[in-house]
């Protein structure tokens, strides 16, 4: 993967798979203490211990449709390649949280890439889910509510190809006032 | 224009975009739009199915052309990746592999405007993920 915003897509489309009914997605960037953490939490419908084991590894999967399952694997090596670490938190039943945490400062540490338009693409994607992206920096926090900007849409669905372009401006514009880099 | 930045300047270009949906006339009727479906796997992330469903979702609105772009997870064609399956109204659905920005392109102009297939597709008796 090339950037943070392609593993929270890829990693939310498991929340999905699970049959979430909320996605939080959480970026806490913390120069301070050289640490930077991404992590994803979904009340879909868990593992158990034994798979929870399991999906670290490149050669498990859930699906038919192939052998390999390098979703996880992957965003596990990239945060240890800075030194990070990563971790894994379900009860069957009960949800999943998958926390990848980088070293700030490392040279490794992937780019963010287009944090707004994975977010808006997700929530447009899958209007029946609840996504909350919530980025805290140094410089403040923001907080992206895909139901709460239903709300404010009232008829028109999420899933409206032309609100798409403003829903990442608006996340853009957001993300604009807390960057510190 | 203004920049759109809280939940207010939202609901400020909510009437713009009410009088842009009123309209079309099948916006109610989901089986009458195209549907075009992109692989969001790992496999098709890692290939750039990012950057086809941005397209896709840009272009589409922007060439008036009524339709749903969803996500689906793996199809199975890791090797074709990005994959995108496009279900134009009254035809089974067509899976096409290798896409990038250019093939969307030509597949909204041709496939979908005006009916003419164009290379890339993958020809299987298939069924999408959701029916295994």
């Amino acid at each position: 993967m090339k950037d943070l915003s392609l593993h929270i897509l890829d990693i939310a489309q498991n929340s999905i798979s699970a049959g979430a009914g909320q996605v939080e997605i959480t970026i806490e960037e913390q120069p301070s203490e050289n640490l930077y953490s991404l992590s994803i939490s979904d009340d879909g419908k868990g593992m158990d211990e034994e798979m929870r084991n399991k999906v670290t590894d490149p050669f498990f999967t859930t699906r038919t449709s192939r052998k390999v399952g390098m979703g996880i694997p992957l965003l596990k090596l990239n945060a240890e390649r800075t030194g990070g670490s990563f971790e894994i938190d379900s009860k069957k039943g009960n949800g999943t949280l998958i926390k990848a945490t980088f070293v700030f400062n490392h040279i490794d540490r992937l780019p963010e890439g287009d944090l707004a338009g994975t977010i808006v693409m997700m929530a447009s994607a899958n209007p029946s889910i609840q996504f909350i992206y919530t980025h805290r920096t140094p410089a403040g926090k923001y907080t992206f509510d895909s139901r709460e900007v239903q709300e404010v849409l009232g008829e028109i669905p999420i899933s409206e190809l032309s609100i798409y372009p403003y829903l990442k401006e608006m996340i853009n514009e957001n993300l604009k006032d807390i960057r510190i880099h | 224009m203004t920049t759109i930045k809280s939940l207010d300047d939202l609901r400020k270009i909510k009437s713009s975009v009410q009088s842009k949906l009123a309209l079309r006339e099948r916006s109610d009727h989901p089986d009458q739009l195209v549907q075009v479906r992109v692989a969001m796997a790992t496999c098709g992330i890692a290939s750039g199915a990012k950057i086809v469903m941005d397209y896709m979702m840009v272009e589409l609105e922007k060439r008036n052309i009524e339709s749903i772009v969803t996500q689906t997870g793996c199809m199975g064609y890791c090797y074709a990746e990005p994959t995108i399956e496009v279900t134009v109204p009254g035809k089974d659905p067509i899976v096409f592999g290798y896409v990038d920005t250019k093939k969307a392109d030509q597949i909204i102009e041709k496939y979908i405007k005006n009916g003419e297939l164009v290379e890339g597709i993958i020809p299987v008796n298939y069924e999408s993920i959701d029916e295994k």
